[in-house]
């Protein structure tokens, strides 16, 4: 059968696409804006997707973090004002007792959470000071960048011990090595074994500062010697002014063999605790429960987005068909002449096709290049992360032609069903 | 025995054209022999459009058999008939008919295109008959850029660019005056000298004294098949 070259359709294509040069480039912009806010939307949402799972995986997905916090009608502490000390929060025998009742537990990870000034020679700041177990590192897959962390002996002698973070050493001891230096904690002398930083802050951008100020400037020593020097009780300056507070473990990391059993520990920590607390003074925060919700909630963005990109895809297409069927009612003519002079019906169907997927191709790329630069000009202007994904891209690309094409097949099926005899005929 | 190029045979074609149902061709037997010149006349609706359309292989005939150049193409398919109007078939239209995005090299190798003919080949050829046509300095023009006359001849190379066994001319000087239609004639005059088979569909008398022959339509049928023999003056 005779039919036409592939090179000479494309070569067809673009002459009579050239003809309408507006009107190409106006058909175009529909599957421009399509595909560049489907790839700005899918990059925009994979961005703030990767943060909150950074965050979350941070915490471990494998830990379950209980903190102490005052319970919401707790008239003891301040109002109360016959005791002068308000008494709350997990205690050690919480941590005995979940220790020996709680399922596939690793770890159990004790932390006093304590703010302190804390002072290298006339530098000074005030910081979080965490005292806490040797296997706190491990637990929170935190990073030595120098020395090395708090050690069991440090646990069992109570050693005057410190390690400091990355972002504290770079403040407060100014270039020089921390190592063997002496920081007063809150007037009690601490010795530097070494610097940490986790490996996650610092793939982060220097521009996220906040969270690294938070994280990276902390100050940890061993549990141990921070009771042996000021035990369970110290002075909370709330609203009323200053009172003691008695907290025996600000925070309680339970660390759980394989993720597939932290449902189950999380029922047992709960179960343990409710029985020991009249008050709930307690809060309990499950990373892996706060994964499953981020995936949850991606899973809608998602089908928000989608629906969003599927739409504005679909008006490209609707585009691109009403343009297809304009320009073959314009050129009924031409199509009667084609079909005279010896064109098969597949010789027109693929004609205009083929015009349909060099406008919905070149469209396409363009859409890509601008859906590229607007997510980088939304990173560089906003502190809104970004992540350009090449599944993103393949998506926003594949769709967009596959709807032109399909868009397209109405009117090119249309121009070859015509009559040549009512076409040769038409004005 | 020589084959005719056309030949129907009980050709009848019938339309539908809503509830009415028009017979555009009775039952017509014609015979057209290689290197004539026949000419169709009669008055609008008499059916010689439909009759060229027919020959032309755009339409299909409701009942009879229509062999062209000795094959029976009344079963052909819509496939099939595209082929054969791309090899067998040159047309002249009273409008032209050029596509007015093409300049007048592209208009003329539209058809060897459709029959997968390279570019280059193609262009030779196309050259060669706009030569021929007198079309030589107008090549890369497009055909609102030339005098009607000029059209034609584009559309004239165009139809011959296949080397056709049959060509159909439909009024091509009913857009021309005068001169110009003269001129046109002449061409077609001469290409029949060459051998070239024609069949036209004029209104116009004069032309038809051109022709040796004078196919006379009414109502569908054939009332008159002369011979002219020489042009009556």
């Amino acid at each position: 059968m005779n039919s036409m070259r592939p090179e000479r359709m494309v070569k067809l294509a673009f002459k009579n696409l050239s003809q309408y040069k507006l009107r190409a480039g106006l058909t175009m912009l529909g599957i421009i804006f399509g595909v560049c806010s489907v790839v700005a939307m899918l990059s925009v949402g994979e961005g703030a997707n990767r943060e909150i799972q950074e965050k979350i995986q941070r915490m471990g997905s494998q830990n379950i973090l209980i903190k102490s916090v005052k319970a919401p009608t707790d008239d003891t502490a301040g109002s109360g004002n016959r005791s002068m000390v308000a008494t709350y929060g997990l205690t050690y025998d919480d941590a005995a007792s979940l220790s020996r009742y709680v399922p596939n537990l690793e770890a159990s990870t004790p932390m006093k959470v304590l703010r302190f000034d804390v002072q290298y020679k006339a530098r000074k700041m005030q910081t979080d000071v965490i005292a806490t177990t040797p296997w706190f590192l491990r637990v929170q897959n935190y990073r030595m960048m120098r020395g090395r962390f708090l050690s069991s002996a440090d646990m069992e002698f109570g050693t005057p011990v410190c390690v400091v973070g990355s972002r504290l050493a770079r403040i407060l001891f100014a270039g020089y090595d921390p190592i063997g230096k002496t920081l007063y904690i809150d007037r009690d002398a601490y010795t530097v074994v070494g610097v940490v930083g986790d490996i996650a802050q610092d793939e982060l951008a220097s521009d996220n500062e906040l969270w690294l100020d938070g994280e990276n400037q902390k100050v940890y020593i061993p549990l141990r010697t921070y009771m042996q020097k000021r035990g369970d009780l110290f002075t909370q300056w709330s609203e009323g002014g200053g009172v003691f507070e008695k907290i025996e473990l600000h925070e309680l990391i339970l660390t759980i063999d394989e993720q597939d059993h932290v449902v189950r520990a999380v029922e047992a920590v709960r179960r343990v605790l409710k029985k020991s607390h009249k008050k709930e003074d307690y809060s309990i925060l499950v990373p892996l429960e706060l994964i499953r919700q981020a995936r949850e909630t991606r899973r809608l963005f998602n089908i928000v987005l989608g629906s969003i990109a599927a739409i504005s895809l679909i008006v490209g297409g609707i585009g691109i068909m009403n343009i297809m069927l304009a320009t073959v009612s314009e050129r009924t003519r031409e199509i009667g002449i084609r079909r005279a002079l010896g064109a098969t019906r597949r010789d027109i169907v693929f004609q205009f096709l083929m015009e349909t997927l060099i406008l919905s191709i070149s469209g396409g790329v363009i859409g890509l290049v601008f859906g590229a630069l607007i997510p980088m000009a939304i990173t560089a202007a906003t502190d809104v992360k970004t992540v350009l994904t090449f599944p993103a891209f393949a998506v926003a690309f594949s769709v967009s032609v596959t709807v032109s094409v399909v868009f397209g097949i109405y009117p090119a099926r249309r121009a070859a069903l015509m009559d040549p005899i009512e076409a040769l005929r038409h004005e | 025995m020589i084959v005719p190029i056309v030949e129907l045979r009980k050709a009848t074609k019938e339309y539908v054209n809503g509830s009415l149902r028009v017979t555009a061709l009775r039952g017509i037997d014609l015979k057209i022999d290689p290197g004539e010149y026949a000419v169709i006349m009669g008055a609008s609706g008499s059916g010689k459009s439909t009759l060229l359309n027919l020959l032309g292989c755009l339409d299909h005939l409701s009942t009879g058999d229509y062999l062209l150049g000795g094959e029976n193409i009344s079963m052909h398919t819509d496939n099939e008939l595209s082929e054969i109007r791309s090899k067998c078939i040159g047309f002249i239209f009273q409008s032209y008919n050029l596509i007015p995005q093409l300049n007048v090299l592209e208009n003329i190798e539209v058809p060897l295109f459709y029959q997968g003919v390279p570019e280059s080949e193609a262009r030779v050829k196309a050259e060669a008959l706009a030569e021929r046509m007198g079309l030589s300095d107008r090549l890369k023009h497009k055909p609102m850029e030339l005098s009607g006359g000029q059209q034609q001849r584009v559309a004239i190379a165009r139809s011959l660019v296949c080397d056709p066994i049959l060509m159909l001319a439909d009024e091509p000087t009913g857009n021309l005056d005068s001169k110009t239609g003269h001129e046109i004639l002449e061409l077609i005059d001469e290409l029949n000298a060459e051998g070239k088979t024609i069949v036209m569909v004029t209104h116009d008398d004069e032309i038809a004294h051109r022709a040796r022959r004078v196919i006379w339509f009414r109502d569908g049928e054939i009332i008159s098949n002369d011979w002219n023999g020489a042009p009556k003056s």
